[in-house]
């Protein structure tokens, strides 16, 4: 993976317009699941500056944890184009991936806790 | 769970958990998300995904590769650091790479079922029992507020294994579901240990 999205100038038909911001990767290094939560360890003025827009949105949301699906959600793209844009920003060192259970196996601790938060709801 | 000494700790050790709210048409699905949710339900009418993972371009035709379908997902903040998300999944069972994708790292999957209409939920019985891993309940949505056939009928119309819970619950009462949600985090937590998980 070489340098960081950058759009070239292609022709491509409208219906892929968005795989072009990311030069049409679709690939990502990290497990990022629907559920799984970035957010941005330092919020820096001149970061967001130099974002693309899609990216910059991405950038700005993720000011307090936030998923992927509801970056898709919220800002109306694909959830397959938030992943690799989530995977630039990570790379870039910009945002944070924050784990998700699966990445504890969700072992007992994980699911005691769960339940722990569920019980007081119920209370 | 390990720890840095940063102030923006409570943030940055944010986890977030996953459980599938699955079944056929209009077996409850969206109103099981809405009533335990502490957001209204988002919609990504949006959505789109790959086929296959590690697509390095896609399709120059594009119809293989992608695709637009409705689906709708909820929240609960179970603690300052710990969030839960709830996916229903799309009811066209066409789409099953995409509940593949919505599956893939969840704790585990709640499947609905109306006694009136059982067969809707078959497909997803069956995906659950045959094609993924993950731990799931079934449970009966008491359309009319009660129970109109003995839970073990409806086991064996469902020719469901012994060892998959089968509760009742009413989609639309929140208590109600938290305790659905309850009894598959319990089974889940009773897996693990019968698997020697973690
Ligand atoms: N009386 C009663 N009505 C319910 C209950 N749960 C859902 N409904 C109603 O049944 C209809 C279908 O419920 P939904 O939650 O939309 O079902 P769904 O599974 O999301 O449906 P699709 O997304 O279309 O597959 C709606 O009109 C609900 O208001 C219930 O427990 N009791
Ligand atoms: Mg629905």
């Amino acid at each position: 993976m070489a340098t960081h999205a950058q759009t070239q100038r292609e022709t491509r038909s409208s219906r892929v317009r968005p795989y072009a911001l990311t030069g049409g990767r679709t690939r990502t290094r990290h497990q990022l699941l629907v559920e799984t939560m970035i957010s941005v360890t330092e919020y820096d003025p001149e970061v967001a500056e130099r974002l693309l827009p899609e990216s910059r949105a991405v950038y700005e949301h993720a000011r307090s944890p936030v998923s992927l699906a509801e970056l898709s959600a919220t800002l109306d793209i694909p959830l397959g184009v938030i992943r690799v844009l989530v995977s630039d920003l990570a790379a870039d060192g910009v945002i944070f991936i924050h784990p998700t259970g699966q990445a504890y196996s969700y072992d007992h601790n994980i699911l005691e806790r769960i339940l722990d938060g569920l019980n007081k709801l119920s209370a | 769970m390990a720890s840095t000494s940063s102030p923006r700790d409570h943030a940055e050790l944010m986890l977030s958990a996953k459980i599938v709210i699955a079944g056929g048409f209009g077996v409850g699905k969206t109103t099981f998300v809405s009533s335990v949710s502490e957001i209204a339900p988002l919609n990504t009418e949006a959505w789109m995904t790959e086929a296959s993972e590690g697509v390095d371009d896609l399709d120059p035709d594009g119809d293989k590769t992608t695709t637009t379908v409705a689906m709708d997902f909820g929240r609960i903040q179970l603690h300052p650091d710990l969030m839960l998300y709830l996916f229903g999944t799309p009811g066209q069972s066409r789409f099953w790479f995409l509940w593949d994708d919505l599956t893939r790292g969840a704790l585990g999957a709640v499947v609905l079922v109306d006694t009136r209409r059982l067969s809707e939920s078959f497909a997803a019985i069956n995906y659950f029992e045959h094609d993924s891993e993950i731990p799931f309940v079934v449970a009966v949505n008491l359309f009319d507020g009660r129970l109109t056939h003995d839970l073990e009928e409806v086991r064996e119309a469902l020719a469901l294994a012994p060892d998959v819970p089968l509760i009742t619950c009413d989609a639309r009462d929140s208590l109600s579901t938290v305790d659905t949600l309850r009894a598959l985090v319990t089974h889940t937590m009773r897996l693990n240990v019968t698997h020697g998980a973690a």
